[in-house]
């Protein structure tokens, strides 16, 4: 019996991820300075993971409601609202999902019909495509390129526009690039999704994590509240990955949709993870500008020392990854991570495994202490330079 | 200009807290500025007695030489004119005396002391703590284990538990 063609076409269609492939390599090997982490170097800090403690202590051990906690769908309303000004309420437009991710799945199954065209804009999160597949849809790749330093336009945008296209899928601060689009980038792309009516899926999960300026949240322009399905969760400014709490918010239907699928695949998100969040919310402001003050102090580390050994980089902006340019070592963006992987023991991600657009760069995490990063930089050195000669 | 080079010499000094080990252009890098300014800095932080002294965190009981430390709460009668520092002077001058703080509350003085032995460490509270004129009563608190120092936990630092290449 041949199994694997008993598998859905859907799934099979999926490439595997090539993070994964690389990973396997990396696993092998011991002494290795790892620049290829997608999470922060932080331990959650100690408060939050006290205030999980106290919840098991006092038996919090049951469901919640669909939609999470009130009291953690109130804290994130309030915050929304402090820091963007844009109003949800927190009964019907607020859901506490299994991390961001388990948001975008929910959200594209939620909206997509099959067919569906959704607009990606690359290079991007690895399960941004995947999402779209798996929910009937059909994903439609739009590069974005260095000379705009990784910040999708509205001609890149209309150039892949269908009948079929239903919704853009944006992600900003970005993985893998660290790029940020200004409030004036993003007012052109709402113009855009309203224009074609399109509904926007904005994947904010590094906003707390801008560095130069603030973060425009993209539900906070004119009109887009309703036309947006904004994700975010605690993972990236809290250091909470493992805890798994992310969140949607948007109009009651989308966000009722939704809901409607989540209580039937995952009813709700761990109670003890949820209690966390709302401890993050309410006491975490002083870690979390603690830990995004290191993250700009290595940024700085990191753009200078791939400066300083002749690889071309633009200056990122947000989230915790910079995304040089390794053209002009003639070699492509697998061979240089495998070989600098084997000869000086660095790992960092491929750029292409972030969509075709990222061939010709590497990510590389500064999710880690500044001695390992300048470390990591004198070995980078080490290799790149025999072959800038 | 001034307060430029200021907050620079604060975040040196952050980065040395956290790693004192680190070479000067190590530092350098981090803060942006040429080794020779790190340098010179450190000289001037050290002229200054800002920068007092660099030293490591060990864990004396597992390396087989664990002295006994104790905690003593002492008070003491201010003397007029110099207050408590002529009296903590003649107490921090003893080379058994690891800290010395001056205390709001029951008692005046906290001391740090240590020694080899229980004894060593009782002798010198009756004989020579307690004796300083001016030393009105102490109170002797031994140490039965340390579990953090200097912000530091002893045994169980966390490790990084990450996978090593994550999306």
């Amino acid at each position: 019996m041949n199994w694997a063609e008993r598998v859905s076409p859907i799934v099979r269609s999926i490439p595997p991820s090539g993070i994964r492939r690389f990973f396997d390599i990396v696993a092998e090997m011991s002494g290795v300075i790892s620049l290829g982490v997608g999470e922060p170097d932080f331990v959650t800090p100690w408060h939050i993971r006290e205030s999980c403690v106290h919840g098991l202590q006092r038996g919090y051990t049951a469901y919640t409601s669909n939609y999470g906690l009130l009291e953690l769908r109130q804290e994130i309303a309030k915050m929304i609202e402090a820091d963007y000004g844009v109003t949800y309420n927190p009964k019907c437009e607020a859901l506490v999902t299994v991390g961001v991710s388990e948001a975008l799945d929910l959200a594209m199954r939620a909206i997509l019909s099959p067919g569906d065209e959704v607009l990606v804009p690359e290079p991007c999160y690895v399960s941004y495509q995947a999402c779209v597949t798996l929910a009937g849809g059909k994903p439609v790749s739009v590069s974005s390129s260095r000379e705009n330093e990784f910040r999708v336009t509205v001609e890149q945008l209309a150039s892949a526009l269908t009948p079929r296209t239903k919704a853009l899928l944006i992600g900003y601060p970005n993985n893998p690039t660290g790029a940020v689009m200004t409030r004036a980038d993003l007012a052109a792309i709402a113009q855009f999704a309203e224009k074609n009516d399109l509904i926007v899926i904005s994947d904010e999960i590094y906003a707390n994590l801008t560095y130069d300026g603030e973060h425009t949240c993209f539900a906070s322009l004119p009109g887009m509240r309703d036309r947006t399905i904004l994700l975010n969760g605690f993972s990236k400014a809290y250091a909470m990955t493992g805890w798994r709490i992310g969140y949607a918010l948007g109009n009651p239907d989308f966000i009722g949709a939704m809901t409607k699928i989540h209580q039937f695949t995952m009813l709700c998100a761990p109670i003890t993870a949820q209690i966390a969040a709302v401890e993050a919310l309410q006491q975490g402001r002083p870690s979390r500008d603690r830990m995004v003050a290191e993250y700009d102090k290595r940024r700085r580390l990191m753009v200078e020392g791939f400066r300083n050994m002749g690889l071309d980089c633009f200056e990122p902006k947000g989230a915790f990854y910079i995304f040089p340019s390794i053209q002009n070592t003639g070699l492509t963006s697998l061979e240089f991570a495998e070989k600098l992987l084997q000869a000086e023991k660095v790992a960092l991600v491929p750029g292409d495994a972030f969509g075709a657009c990222g061939e010709g760069y590497v990510r590389c995490s500064y999710a880690a202490s500044s001695k390992n990063l300048t470390k990591a930089l004198d070995r980078i050195a080490r290799f790149v330079g025999p072959l800038l000669k | 200009m001034e307060e430029k080079a200021m907050a620079l010499k604060q975040e040196l000094l952050k980065l040395l807290d956290q790693d004192f080990q680190q070479t000067h252009d190590q530092l350098a890098r981090q803060l942006g500025v040429s080794a020779a300014e790190v340098a010179k800095w450190l000289k001037e932080l050290e002229n200054d007695r800002i920068l007092v002294k660099c030293q490591p965190i060990i864990n004396w009981e597992k390396a087989g030489l664990d002295d006994v430390s104790a905690l003593i709460e002492v008070k003491i009668t201010p003397q007029r004119e110099v207050g408590f520092d002529a009296l903590a002077a003649r107490i921090y001058r003893f080379p058994e005396v690891r800290n010395l703080y001056l205390m709001s509350g029951a008692y005046d003085l906290a001391v740090t002391v240590e020694g080899p032995t229980l004894k060593d460490v009782a002798q010198f509270v009756s004989t020579k703590l307690a004796t300083i004129d001016g030393v009105v009563s102490t109170t002797t608190h031994f140490v039965l284990k340390k579990y953090k120092e200097e912000g530091v936990i002893i045994e169980d630092e966390e490790a990084d538990r990450r996978l090593l290449v994550t999306p």
